[in-house]
């Protein structure tokens, strides 16, 4: 399964990357659709950061390239927001809320200079929209998980850009805080934007996005949530973890597993309490 | 006259060794300085072969170029063969350190050439090499001119560079993601504190160098929610050390440069005390703020 969008905001061709001659995507080739939800989803190792990283030209990979809008990543960078996994920094760094949020105005152009008043404003209203601006001289050591993130996410929003690659940023975070990012992307995506969200867990998955692209070292599928969320498909992504994939089986089965999203809901967490 | 230059040769040291040192421990690197103070042998015996001479500034040269080169290596080990940071520090240093012995016993033959006489300072004769003019008139020691102009080099980068320099050791991937070079500054950055170890080497001498290096910005780190106070404390501490140092080693009349590697460990368990008193909050993640949760869209 994979589908192809037109005038798609991401193609990945022949991607193979790999730490220490050991291959950790093979051969992966997609392309996203702008304007929408896209979720990067598969097991733990499965290659979902080293594929963002790739895409925002961290790593050099061994065979292949990636293309943003058509362009070359140098083309487009200032279009295009990456947010790392949140334990990739040192949340003990002397630095409060509203510095963090400063580094998204951080241009190659302006990183000898003062920010303007603008990236003051854009950062102060990014910091509102993620009900962080009370916090905002706060140390950023005393902010709960579900801050950080949020901290995170005000920093990727005062980019400004049309393409968002965020790295899991529903782990370690409060179901109430997980409800308003999730409706904080909404509203990017109405606005147009595209959001591509690295996530590991399939439960919420189908929920939360309109195009899945399932990882698995190589691609598993990329298409329409509908399309892409099927036992095959997800067996192929999965393998044998049953556990999850029975439930979900079952679900789909019954044909109401778009619907019953409440039900499903309350299933949740009573998994074999790993997370994939 | 003495006492004052050396508190104030000891005082511009101990704040370029603490403003850099804040940066290095942000960037969990704080035993390179250890590292550079063997590693740089070789750099010596090499300029000393090349130029012939016994004199200062190739000397210097020579040390502070191996200094980058030993950064270079420990990055290289970590990235390319993928060791733990502590073990490419440990082996980048013994190897270079070893090399240098070779070289001496090997190349250098009957001239007496060690570390020790070359680059190991004793900051008690600070003022005794002094800075002269062709008439005579003595404009203070050579140690507090040099050091001097690198700690404004050294204030001229934060800066003007601050911002670079904090989004690099923060997180280094999303400054790569708006494009910006991290090895280029990660580059600048050990290439200053390469200088400014071998220059302080050869005023105070190593152990104290290495001791500037991490207690005063590692005392400022416990007490600081922002980087901007750090610096400032990382400087007023290295005062303090310079000052607090010197009449230790008068009291107990011992070695002015262990008096104040001493005064900088007291200072930062001071530091840690009074870190431990203090933080109500600091080190305990609060419960999640509910108001700001429902205020949040
Ligand atoms: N820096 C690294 N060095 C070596 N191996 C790595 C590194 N980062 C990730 N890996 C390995 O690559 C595989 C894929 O990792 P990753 O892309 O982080 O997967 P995911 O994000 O899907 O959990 C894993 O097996 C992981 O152990
Ligand atoms: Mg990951």
């Amino acid at each position: 399964m994979d589908i192809r969008p037109d005038c798609p905001a991401i193609e990945v061709h022949n991607l193979t990357a790999s730490y220490n001659r050991k291959p950790v995507l093979w051969d992966v080739d997609f392309a996203l659709p702008q304007g929408k939800l896209v979720g990067i989803v598969g097991p733990n190792g499965s290659g979902k950061t080293t594929l963002l990283r790739n895409m925002m030209g961290l790593m050099k990979p061994d065979s292949g390239y990636v293309n943003l809008f058509g362009k070359s990543l140098d083309e487009v960078r200032e279009k295009v927001s990456y947010v790392p996994q949140r334990e990739t920094v040192d949340w003990d760094f002397p630095a409060s809320v509203m510095d963090v949020v400063e580094m998204g105005r951080y241009r190659k152009g302006n990183l000898f200079k003062r920010l303007s008043k603008q990236d003051k404003i854009l950062c102060t209203e990014a910091l509102e929209k993620v009900g962080l601006l009370d916090l905002a001289k706060r140390q950023i050591s005393q902010l709960s998980g579900g801050q950080q993130q949020r901290v995170f996410l005000a920093r990727s929003l005062a980019q400004q850009a049309d393409l968002y690659l965020m790295d899991e940023p529903f782990v370690g975070v409060d179901a109430a805080t997980e409800e308003s990012i999730l409706a904080l992307l909404t509203q990017m995506k109405s606005e147009g934007k595209t959001v591509v969200i690295v996530h590991h867990d399939l439960q919420t998955a189908y929920e939360y996005f309109d195009w899945i692209v399932l990882l698995n070292t190589r691609l598993v599928a990329s298409g329409e949530k509908e399309k892409v969320f099927t036992p095959q498909l997800l067996q192929e992504a999965y393998g044998g973890r049953l556990t999850v994939l029975s439930r979900i089986g079952d679900l789909m089965a019954k044909q109401d597993f778009p619907l019953r999203e409440k039900e499903f809901k309350e299933a949740k967490g009573t998994g074999d309490g790993k997370t994939y | 006259m003495a006492a004052l230059y050396i508190i104030l040769t000891a005082s511009v040291i101990a704040i370029s060794c603490g403003l850099l040192g804040s940066f290095l421990i942000l960037r969990k690197m704080a035993l390179v300085g250890d590292a550079i103070s063997h590693a740089v042998l070789p750099g010596i015996v090499l300029a000393f072969l090349i130029s012939g001479s016994r004199d200062n500034i190739p000397m210097l040269i020579g040390a502070a170029v191996l200094g980058v080169i030993t950064t270079l290596i420990i990055e290289m080990l970590q990235k390319k063969a993928g060791m733990q940071e502590d073990a490419s520090i440990g082996i980048t240093f013994t190897w270079l350190f070893a090399l240098g012995v070779i070289l001496i016993t090997s190349y250098t033959g009957q001239v007496d050439l060690d570390q020790e006489c070359v680059l190991y300072g004793e900051i008690a004769y600070v003022p005794l090499d002094t800075f002269n003019l062709s008439n005579g008139l003595s404009l203070g020691p050579r140690a507090l001119w040099i050091s001097g102009s690198v700690l404004l080099l050294i204030i001229a980068f934060i800066l003007k560079g601050y911002k670079g320099l904090v989004l690099t050791t923060f997180n280094k991937d999303y400054a790569a993601s708006i494009g910006i070079s991290t090895a280029f500054w990660q580059l600048a950055f050990m290439s200053l504190v390469s200088l400014t170890t071998v220059v302080s080497f050869e005023s105070v001498g190593a152990i104290l160098v290495v001791a500037l290096l991490v207690a005063p910005p590692a005392a400022a780190y416990l007490l600081s929610q922002n980087l901007k106070k750090m610096l400032w404390l990382s400087t007023l501490f290295g005062i303090l050390t310079a000052v607090g140092g010197y009449y230790l080693a008068l009291v107990l009349d011992g070695s002015i440069a262990g008096a104040m590697a001493t005064f900088a460990g007291v200072l930062f368990a001071g530091a840690w005390g009074w870190s431990k008193l203090t933080s109500k909050h600091s080190g305990t993640i609060p419960v999640t703020d509910k108001k700001n949760i429902s205020t949040f869209f």
